[in-house]
């Protein structure tokens, strides 16, 4: 299985990832609603797709939702595609409606593809206006329950390492 | 050639957090462990080896018994305010993974 590798440099995250399988096909499952629904969201949560258009200012509005039902919503903005090559946008949180929460903060994008040897290469790029707002984020991730919920392991395992 | 396991990979199974807790408080054997849960034998020694290839934990052979001690370095590995968003993508790559191995195989069905 392939490493993903993350870095961070203050507001900035890079993370690039290998999938065994040929570009057009990995560009398929960034770039379609059925496809993007099954791989989004992260297990036991489920994607739904309200509304995509994928094309340069067009834009996809989605919605995760919990194990509970709990329905949280995003817009992503597409402001560059490069068909097979890249895409940019913007992430941002919404409503039902695609109405942006202005109080929480912008994500902005761009995904790269790479094809060596059969192997699809993806670079993500993501950028938020400070570090201050790149940590609410994922602040709040851990707060809904989108990460497994350490609960006080890392805690407990690092106070008895 | 060992293989190479991502640590948010291993700590994602609640099961396999319950035994880095376990041997946290003291390294022990397999059977040691295995006692402690209603799942299999088999199962549990699973997890295990997730964790050992992960280097969350390592094994130690004494005589016919294997120890499993915590790597206090790899667990510091895990200790960054970074882990939700590791977590979420490491995630949505192994759906996507899966996702990509069945396109495949439906590809290569319409061929034949």
């Amino acid at each position: 299985m392939s490493k993903t590798t993350f870095t961070s440099d203050k507001n900035v995250l890079t993370v690039t990832r290998s999938f065994d399988a040929p570009l057009p096909l990995v560009w398929r499952t960034w770039t379609e609603p059925e496809l993007l629904d099954r791989w989004w969201a992260p297990k036991p949560w489920k994607s739904k797709t309200k509304h995509m258009e994928f094309k340069e200012g067009g834009y996809r509005l989605y919605a995760m939702i919990g194990p509970e039902g709990e329905e949280h919503w995003g817009r992503t903005d597409y402001t560059s595609i490069e068909h097979h090559l890249n895409f940019t946008g913007d992430d941002i949180f919404c409503d039902e409606n695609g109405n942006v929460n202005k109080e929480l903060p912008v994500a902005h994008f761009a995904t790269n593809f790479n094809e060596v040897s059969g192997q699809t290469e993806i670079t993500m790029i993501t950028e938020y206006e400070s570090e201050e707002q790149l940590k609410q984020v994922i602040e709040m991730g851990m707060k809904e329950g989108l990460s497994m919920a350490f609960e006080n392991l890392d805690e407990v395992l690092v106070a008895e390492a | 050639m060992e293989k190479r396991r991502d640590v948010f990979q291993a700590i994602a199974d609640p099961t396999r957090r319950e035994i880095l807790l376990l041997i946290a408080g003291e390294p022990l054997n397999l059977n040691s462990i295995a006692d402690e849960f209603e799942i299999s034998r088999p199962a549990v020694s699973q997890h295990i080896k997730i964790l050992d290839e992960s280097g969350l934990v390592v094994i130690q052979k004494k005589g016919r018994q294997r120890v499993c001690h915590i790597n206090p370095d790899k667990i510091k590995e895990i200790d960054d305010w970074l882990n939700p968003f590791k977590e979420l993508w490491e995630n949505r790559f192994n759906s996507l993974d899966s996702l990509l191995e069945e396109l495949k195989d439906e590809s290569k069905n319409k061929n034949l």
